[in-house]
């Protein structure tokens, strides 16, 4: 375990841990008078709210599939690996910074998404759902393996002058990757929100969600909605990875670290809902940060599992989930 | 206006429709009548694009629609309002009428959305409603609503009264035939038969997937042959 240690003009000390690939705060310290309890909790609350709004992003993806095609994308953290190694390569190769780099990355990944539903998935499963679903993990499997063998499996990183920067807010010390990588979450969310309620195209992939003969009838084509709309949340994953490479590690594995994560805020929000992804991918960021925070690294995790049943069985639907 | 040769389709290995033949004149409202069954629902779906008949032929207007999509087939005119409704229940009434217009009648969206909530002033009133909640009467009148949010040239209406109250449907046949005093050729589909032919020009009969009968509706009505040949008029 690696400990790096910053000090501020105020002599505040904060201690990083590396730890899984994630860089929590996990104290402040403050004139060496020892811990400041609530300090340590508002940073690990905001913390937690912050990395919640890419988690959001990343299970928008997800839920805008599940929505629309009915079925659960098992190459999404795949997806978002490759994304994530096309933001390092540009990084790397271009000298491009991530955040210039988010809307290439976002519409090269909605192509992938749409060719890959368009020549693969939609072709091999001929609509059927649980030929999508082999489908999907097929192209997870060939992708994972794939750039195991062109990259090695080693972690990468790229060091912009923002990786390691920090905004002073009163007590505490903000990462500024995380702040912007938070708000502009949000902001896509917002624009794929207003999207789906106010253009045709929104209007027409939520008509066929729910009514595909419906909306064939008005001259609306599935398939190729199909298409859009898996490119689209395929286009959620470009973005989210281009937010996440200041502060994480990319491997062929880094996937694996939100997919599950994704999977649980799509189920515990509602699956299909866009509010639901937002609403759960903040309380389960808040939920890691603060099992992290009093259970430790290794127990952590439980928190959000104790989270996901409590929610279940209150609301076996999810938080948004249509009560029918 | 729309020509029907021959018509042979069904789903899969079930062949449903064993050559149908019928023609509607621009300008006219035209009976379909049959048993549960018969398959008129399937000639209906033919005629859209949404199943592909095995063989025959469909003209519409002039032009030979039997292999088109059912895309180039809304955008030529022919709108289906079908069985059961199908409209959208995850969306609000106004965005369900917008999509009417996805393809055709783009242009008088607007002038479009006006005339049919002058025609229907219950959906004026939910506009903001999500569609899947309201009652059968008022999802069939948005259903409607959208088909003539596409500015149709030929509009098949596919057992529109079905679950409609007596008075619901009595409002539904003064609408037809005010659509129709409008221009509007109709195809009507329906299990109501002395209504139906009351208000429709000519008027056929399916049996087993073929026409058993066909004629001028005011003839029909006096046919015996109907009667045997229409299950519900025994
Ligand atoms: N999707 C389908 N797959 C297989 N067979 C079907 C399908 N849809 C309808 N059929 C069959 O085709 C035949 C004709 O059905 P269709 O719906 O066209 O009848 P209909 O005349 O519209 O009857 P109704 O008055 O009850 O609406 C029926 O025997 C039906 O079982
Ligand atoms: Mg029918």
């Amino acid at each position: 375990m690696e400990v790096f240690c910053f000090f501020s003009s105020e002599k505040k000390v904060f201690f990083f841990e590396k730890k899984k690939q994630k860089t929590f705060v996990r104290g402040v310290l403050r004139g060496h008078r020892g811990f400041v309890v609530t300090d340590i909790f508002l940073a690990a609350l905001i913390n937690g709210i912050l990395i919640g709004g890419v988690y959001a992003l990343v299970a928008l993806g997800l839920t805008l599939i599940y929505g629309v095609l009915h079925i659960v994308n098992f190459a999404h953290g795949s997806l978002l690996m490759v994304a994530m190694f096309a933001a390092w390569l540009l990084a790397e190769k271009v000298g491009l910074s991530p955040y210039a780099a988010l809307p290439v990355v976002a519409a090269g990944m909605f192509g992938v998404g749409w060719g890959l539903y368009r020549f693969v998935i939609g072709r091999v499963s001929r609509g059927e759902d649980r030929a999508i679903l082999l489908a999907t993990l097929g192209v997870a499997v060939v992708l994972d393996n794939a750039f195991l063998a062109m990259f090695g499996g080693d972690t990468r990183q790229i060091e912009t002058d923002l990786t390691f920067a920090m905004w002073e807010v009163g007590p505490l010390l903000l990462s500024v990757p995380k702040v912007i990588a938070f708000g502009a979450s949000l902001a896509i969310a917002g624009l794929l929100w207003a999207f789906m309620a106010l253009t045709d195209t929104g209007r027409a992939i939520r008509a066929v969600a729910k009514e595909p003969e419906g909306a064939r009838l008005m001259g609306i084509r599935p398939d190729r909605i199909f298409a859009l709309a898996y490119g689209i949340g395929i286009a959620c994953l470009g973005a989210a990875a281009c937010l996440l490479l200041p502060s994480f590690f990319v491997s062929p594995h880094v996937g694996n670290v939100f997919v599950l994560v994704a999977f649980t805020i799509v189920v515990l929000g509602g699956m299909g809902s866009f509010p639901g992804a937002v609403v759960g991918g903040i309380l389960i960021g808040v939920t890691e940060s603060l099992g992290g925070l009093f259970l430790g690294e290794s127990l952590g995790p439980i928190g959000i599992s104790l989270v996901f049943i409590a929610v279940l069985l209150l609301r076996p639907t999810g938080l948004f989930g249509a009560t029918r | 206006m729309l020509e029907v040769v021959d018509l042979h389709a069904g789903y899969g290995p079930f062949a449903v429709l064993h050559g149908i033949a019928l023609a509607v004149a621009a300008g006219e409202i035209v009976a379909v009548l049959g048993a549960n069954g018969a398959g008129k629902t399937t000639l209906n779906r033919a005629l859209s694009g949404l199943i592909r008949p095995t063989s025959g032929r469909i003209v519409f207007e002039g032009r030979d629609i039997t292999a088109a999509g059912h895309d180039a087939i809304v955008r030529a005119g022919l709108i289906h309002v079908p069985e059961g409704r199908k409209i959208f229940p995850n969306l609000t009434v106004r965005d369900n009428l917008l999509l009417g217009a996805y393809l055709r009648g783009r242009a008088h969206r607007a002038r479009n959305l006006a005339r049919v909530l002058d025609i229907f002033p219950r959906l004026a009133e939910r506009l903001g409603q999500l569609a899947g909640s309201m009652s059968g009467g008022e999802q069939q009148m948005l259903a409607i609503g959208r088909g003539l949010m596409a500015e149709p040239r030929l509009l098949i209406l596919d057992e529109p009264s079905l679950g409609l109250s007596p008075l619901l449907t009595e409002e539904l046949f003064t609408l037809i035939a005010r659509l129709h005093g409008e221009g509007l050729s109709i195809l009507l589909v329906e299990q109501n038969v002395v209504q139906s032919l009351a208000i429709a020009h000519r008027a056929y009969v399916v049996e087993h997937g073929a026409v058993a009968l066909a004629g001028a509706a005011g003839a029909l009505t006096d046919d015996p042959r109907l009667k045997s040949a229409y299950l519900g008029l025994a």
